[in-house]
């Protein structure tokens, strides 16, 4: 079986382009020219290079001694706060503001929650040179201030979304008008495997660089390509589609998405899109979201900016329907307890969302032999008031 | 015959006229349907709001987050146009996005919609090519008629293709835009308005997108047969109510 998507942008029964007709062109464009560019030499050297040279690539896969001693377990961390910028996100918006030249954009547009994909985002196009415009909720302008200035500072332009819950989900509604408003000129960098085809499967591709290196790495330190275990928070999955990108064929190896269970499952405070969420159609995409019984979408609730998006990419509604990838639900509560452990056993303060990843240890046994590489999305500078509020630090 | 196909033969240029189901207030539905009627408007699109219209601009977003608000769903609608068609007999088509459809059943959603006299769908984010794979057995099964949209954008072989596949008319997106966006239509607009027109579709095309007054609304259909407006009559609504749609229309109309 492969967990890939096919020729039709599906992952069994989700994925598509549930996209208005305005879209169709910039869609259909992208859809048709996306592989090849991918596969252009020129594009994969300037690609590569700024990984290596601008980001900071290969980012270390360490092995968390103590962490692995107290879990009793091997336990590897993907450095990917290492990356410029503090988080994976980047990797992608590297690879889309490539593919933009190329396509002969000179607009770039992007949604961002907690403001890691829009700082992502205004940092390429500054090495571009290119206008760019990141939608936030009012909401989150308000609670990230610290990235609306970065991205300020970075040359780009934060406009306001306003409408409905003026949160992330609002946001992508506004980066999509704005592209309907302008055909013509403008890529939309959208910043996880969400959204309609063929973007789940772009993003996934560029960010597959980070199980491309897991494999040599731990054939490194190892001697075998494959761990038994790749752990990774899912928000709208764009870090997890890459970790297990170059896995997900391979039965061998186990997948464990941790998804932001809020206050609880049951709380009805929850952002676990998979385990609360029915099959619908969100933002030009057939998959899992969380809505009411008549179809509108509700919003979700973490302590994580990041993990609060009411659906979740077409490629892991496809891992949780299949059972391929283990969904295990992680409350604010655990998560920051993790977030906590982690710093005082292995000095590295994560950002919440990869908090979450790293808070199944607590209650999930592995085999004392058991290779289990933990996707470390971001770094947490951005959290320290959530941090500092939550711990009384 | 189809309502909507019998209107298209009628030797005049068409009025539609597009609101949100649940606004200004939750049981303004069928007294909106009927004053539209009785001022002369030809064809009326019932919104069934969506909590994220993402091709859709601030005026319909408001009136659907206002809908919803005031507590309209899909059930509810259906309730108030159980007794529709003893009093209005022009065609009703009904625009909403996919989700709400996809969750009530789409199958049980045609059904319905064909019980209380609905004649049409517009749905801005259900893809030609999946309606044709997908869905148009069962709308067709059920009496109804799905409206695709072209844009300027939109190739001549797309156009060709929504045209075949298209069995009303084909709602014309007047510029690359979400809705209610602009005002009034200069040179690019009339130039696309007379490419299309000059393809001989076998279906009519409705202008819609930018129409709020008598001026844009002649524009317009020039070339086309009929054009939609939604944010300006919505706006009217906020502004007057409900009690002065025939000044609206007449307005639109050039009946002064």
């Amino acid at each position: 079986m492969s967990y890939h998507v096919n020729k039709k942008g599906y992952y069994g029964q989700f994925g598509g382009a549930f996209i208005p007709e305005m879209l169709y062109p910039n869609i259909e464009e992208l859809r048709q020219k996306y592989l090849s560019i991918m596969a252009e030499p020129d594009f994969k050297t300037e690609f590569e290079q700024l990984l290596k040279e601008y980001v900071g690539r290969p980012t270390p896969l360490y092995f968390a001694k103590r962490f692995s001693e107290k879990y009793n377990t091997k336990i590897y961390f993907k450095r990917e706060d290492l990356c410029h910028t503090g988080a994976h996100k980047v990797n992608n918006t590297i690879g889309q503001i490539l593919m933009a030249k190329r396509l002969g954009k000179t607009r770039i547009i992007a949604e961002t929650g907690a403001g890691q994909h829009g700082v992502a985002t205004a940092t390429v196009c500054a090495l571009a040179g290119l206008e760019c415009i990141v939608y936030m909720g009012e909401i989150d302008i308000a609670r990230q201030a610290p990235n609306v200035a970065r991205m300020k500072m970075l040359g780009a332009e934060v406009r306001p979304a306003m409408s409905g819950s003026r949160t992330l989900k609002d946001a992508t509604n506004e980066a999509i008008r704005d592209w309907i408003n302008h055909p013509e000129d403008t890529h939309y960098i959208i910043g996880s495997a969400v959204g309609p085809h063929p973007y789940p499967d772009m993003v996934a591709r560029f960010q597959s660089v980070v199980s491309e290196e897991i494999k040599w790495q731990l054939n490194a330190a190892e001697g075998t390509e494959n761990p038994d275990y790749v752990v990774a928070c899912v928000g709208g999955g764009s870090n997890a589609a890459g970790a297990y990108y170059h896995f997900l064929n391979d039965e061998r190896v186990g997948l464990i998405a941790v998804e932001a269970a809020g206050k609880g499952v049951d709380t009805g405070e929850s952002a676990a899109t998979s385990i609360l969420g029915k099959e619908g159609i969100i933002h030009g995409s057939k998959t899992l979201l969380m809505q009411t019984k008549d179809g509108q979408i509700t919003e979700p609730y973490s302590i994580s900016a990041g993990l609060d998006y009411p659906g979740v990419g077409p490629m892991h509604a496809h891992l949780y329907t299949t059972k391929r990838a283990e969904f295990v639900p992680v409350t604010d509560d655990d998560a920051m307890t993790a977030g906590l452990t982690l710093s005082q056993l292995e000095g590295i303060i994560p950002a919440i969302e990869t908090a979450h990843a790293f808070a199944i240890f607590e209650n999930r046994t592995f085999k004392p032999n058991d290779i289990v590489v933990v996707c470390l999305s971001g770094r947490g500078d951005k959290d320290l008031n959530t941090y500092i509020d939550y711990f009384k630090l | 015959m189809n309502r909507i196909q019998t209107k298209l033969q009628d030797n005049k240029k068409l009025l539609s006229i597009y609101f949100s189901a649940g606004y200004p207030a939750l049981n303004d539905t069928v007294d909106i349907i009927k004053r539209l009627e009785n001022s002369g408007v030809d064809m009326i699109e019932i919104g069934l709001p969506f909590s994220d219209p993402l091709a859709d601009g601030p005026t319909i977003q408001e009136s659907s987050t206002k809908a919803l608000k005031n507590g309209m769903h899909t059930e509810l609608l259906f309730d108030q146009l159980q007794d529709i068609r003893k009093s209005v007999s022009i065609p009703l088509i009904l625009m909403g996005y996919f989700n709400p459809m996809l969750q009530y059943g789409v199958e049980a959603f045609c059904q319905k919609c064909e019980a209380v006299g609905i004649d049409g769908f517009i749905i801005p984010d259900l893809p030609a090519e999946v309606y044709h794979d997908q869905y148009k057995a069962i709308f067709e099964r059920y009496g109804l008629i799905n409206i695709f949209l072209i844009t300027p954008q939109t190739s001549e072989a797309r156009i060709r293709y929504i045209d075949s596949i298209s069995d009303g008319f084909i709602y014309m997106v007047s510029s690359a835009s979400t809705t209610g966006a602009q005002s009034g239509f200069g040179s690019t607009q009339q130039d696309y308005f007379e490419r299309i027109a000059n393809m001989h579709l076998k279906n009519p095309q409705i202008v819609g997108f930018g129409i709020s007054n008598h001026e844009t609304f002649t524009q317009a259909t020039t070339h086309a047969k009929g054009a939609i407006i939604g944010s300006a009559f919505i706006k009217h609504l906020t502004n007057k109510g409900t009690k002065h749609i025939d000044e609206f229309v007449d307005g639109v109309l050039g009946k002064f």
